[in-house]
């Protein structure tokens, strides 16, 4: 399938009083038509940021690309100016953000919210765009939409709002669709809806998904691909398939095994000790290591490059190095990753409980 | 909407009559009388005159005629300018502070804002400190240094505006320049804080991941949401502003309400004081309920009772 965006090499850094924090090292990932690829990471691991870049949006100062492509229709997004980025954000990338309840302008009518975008980017009159701001609020289920069009975002519910959200990301067809952890501030019910809707408009529109979310029930739900991010580094790339029954990367390994399955094991959760690096001052070597008990001496002075496990599998571990001691992933993971063959089915429930 | 209004002005009117009744009392306590002034006058001469006033009635039934008189819009005489209605005083002079006020309060929430929002969009520049720096010193120097400066250098040294009383276009322009300058810092300071703020918002996030343009973020998005804290600082203050500012007034010679009430309270000129109070007041509640009506047209989440919801 072909590539609708190609990042490469994507370093990103922001300049505070403190030092450069380097948030992104590095980044290289493309994205098929039509496939959702979720990118999964603890709180600082670079993802939102890595996706706000996509869409330029990291106010800068103090945000910077510092190097790097972003590959689209031909254009490098990185370097492109403000005025031709306003052109293509909401038309061709459009972003779901994480929390209805902020996300959407107090004082101005949902509608006017809407049709927004139709009016800059399709050059729609009013009566147009509202006729097509009506459509959209029927696409993403909400009741009413010809007198709710002209409410205001307190009169609706937050997974109402989420849904006025996705309506303002789909106005224009956009060809990709960066959701930013879209359910993480949803309760649990309302999460399992927007995900079907989500899924629902994908089939629909054949646009392409970068789902934000360190939600793997989540991911396990609507995922083709993933890609797990640690320090700014995408450390693990595969299919949803590659990712859950055959992990390479101790973090995936640790991530999966702090996620609660319903049929019960036995087995504790497995936390990660430690927490994420200072990316002031990134490690040296593989910055997961000081919490790694699997790392081995090279990772303390080189970073491991991405080794190849399949075609579209590959991870960032010295543990697939060919000189490397045979590995097993913990056995509560190994047992966790059997169990994962009925997850896909029920992993909303899945996430109740992880919450 | 029209019943919260009928709701809010029987308030109103509730409010009036407490306020009316309080400052009557209270002004009463006031130590001195409106004729002791005139030393030259004999015992018997004082003694017709309080008779004349009705000053010797018990104060509760000078209270009830008071506000007898006041329903039918009778706000009595002065006892000091040659018996002259308060209402003909008050409608003289408070055209004049209203006129200065205004002219004032319009003239520095414009600057203000505008240097707000410069500030606000350039945050951190030598822009936004310069705008710091003139809303530190617009709300820190009394407005009667500037007056003074301005009469000196404008009027005085280069003599091309005229440096007191209230004659023509001219002669307001000092005073309002003084005036403005405290509005206009409060103004830009408080766009600037709130803009800052509202420009960081996930909601300004949203509109420019939709491709909204720098100003369209900035009026569309932007300036509303940031321009209630604004409202509630600017109604009181334009109340103060356009009532009467007594230092202003007195520095270039301008005949408004300001100036007279102070000469009233130190004269004990009882009906004035209350007339002056009194619509004070009333001018007072009319911002508040004009900056309530104000809210609810800004931002739809305070529409107010009677909304469509």
């Amino acid at each position: 399938m072909e590539n609708i965006l190609e990042v490469k090499d994507l370093h990103i850094s922001f300049d505070t009083f403190g030092g450069e924090v380097k948030a992104v090292r590095g980044v290289s990932f493309d994205l098929k038509k039509g496939e959702t690829l979720a990118i999964v990471g603890e709180s600082g691991s670079g993802k939102s940021v890595t996706t706000r870049a996509l869409a330029r949006l990291i106010p800068s100062p103090p945000g910077r690309i510092k190097e790097g492509e972003i590959l689209f229709d031909g254009k490098d997004l990185a370097k492109l100016k403000e005025n031709d980025m306003q052109k293509i954000r909401g038309k061709d990338i459009s972003t779901i953000f994480q929390d209805p309840m902020t996300s959407l302008n107090p004082t101005m009518k949902i509608g006017n919210q809407i049709m927004e975008g139709l009016i800059k980017h399709q050059k729609m009159s009013k009566s147009q765009a509202k006729k097509r701001a009506v459509e959209l609020l029927e696409l993403v289920g909400l009741p009413n939409p010809t007198e709710r069009i002209d409410q205001y975002p307190h009169q609706f519910s937050g997974g109402q709002r989420q849904r006025v959200v996705i309506a303002i990301a789909l106005a224009c067809n956009p060809k990709i669709l960066i959701a930013d952890e879209p359910t993480t501030a949803l309760d649990v019910t309302i999460q399992a809806q927007i995900l079907e809707l989500m899924k629902d408009i994908q089939k629909k529109t054949d646009s392409s998904i970068i789902f934000i979310t360190h939600d793997l029930g989540v991911v396990a739900n609507v995922a083709d691909r993933v890609a797990v991010m640690y320090a700014g580094k995408i450390v693990e790339i595969g299919t949803v398939d590659e990712i859950f029954y055959n992990p390479k990367h101790p973090y995936t390994w640790g991530l999966l095994g702090s996620m609660p399955t319903l049929d019960n094991t036995g087995d504790d959760l497995i936390a990660i000790p430690g927490s994420p690096p200072d990316m002031l001052k990134p490690p040296k070597g593989d910055a997961f290591a000081p919490r790694n008990e699997y790392a081995l001496e090279i990772d303390k002075e080189m970073e491991p490059p991405m080794f190849k496990v399949s075609d579209t599998h590959y991870a960032a571990t010295w543990l697939l190095h060919e000189y490397a001691p045979d590995v097993q992933p913990p056995a509560p993971v190994l047992r966790r990753m059997k169990g994962f063959s009925n997850t896909g089915a029920d992993s909303n429930s899945k996430e109740g409980e992880q919450r | 909407m029209a019943r919260y209004i009928l709701q809010r002005l029987g308030y109103m009117l509730i409010t009036m009559f407490l306020i009316a009744t309080f400052s009557f009392f209270l002004m009463k306590l006031l130590p001195g009388s409106p004729l002791k002034a005139e030393e030259k006058l004999s015992e018997a001469q004082l003694e017709i005159l309080y008779e004349k006033y009705d000053l010797n009635d018990p104060v509760p039934i000078q209270y009830i005629n008071y506000l007898g008189n006041l329903v039918q819009g009778d706000l009595g005489v002065s006892f000091q300018l040659n018996n002259q209605p308060v209402t003909d005083i008050l409608a003289n002079r408070i055209p004049v502070s209203a006129h200065l006020g205004i002219q004032a309060m319009i003239l520095g929430t414009i600057i203000g804002m505008i240097l707000g929002l410069v500030a606000a969009i350039k945050n951190n520049s030598w822009i936004d400190y310069t705008a710091n720096v003139v809303s530190v010193i617009g709300i820190s120097i009394p407005s009667f240094i500037f007056a003074g400066l301005l009469q000196y250098y404008v009027g005085v040294q280069l003599g091309i505006l005229p440096i007191a009383f209230w004659d023509s276009f001219k002669h307001t322009i000092m005073p309002t320049i003084s005036l403005a300058i405290f509005p206009l810092a409060i103004a830009a300071r408080f766009l600037r804080t709130e803009m800052i703020e509202v420009l960081g918002s996930d909601y300004i996030v949203t509109a420019r991941a939709k491709g909204v343009s720098n100003s369209g973020i900035m009026f569309k998005h932007g300036l509303r949401n940031a321009l209630i804290p604004l409202v509630t600082v600017m109604g009181p203050m334009a109340v103060s502003l356009m009532t009467g500012t007594l230092v202003i007034e007195q520095i270039f010679s301008i005949p408004g309400i300001g100036e007279q009430f102070v000469t009233s309270v130190t004269t004990d000129d009882f009906p004035i004081i209350m007339g002056t109070t009194l619509f004070y007041a009333f001018f007072f509640i009319l911002i508040i309920l004009i900056i309530d009506i104000l809210y609810g047209i800004i931002d739809p989440r305070i529409r107010l009772a009677g909304g469509k919801d």
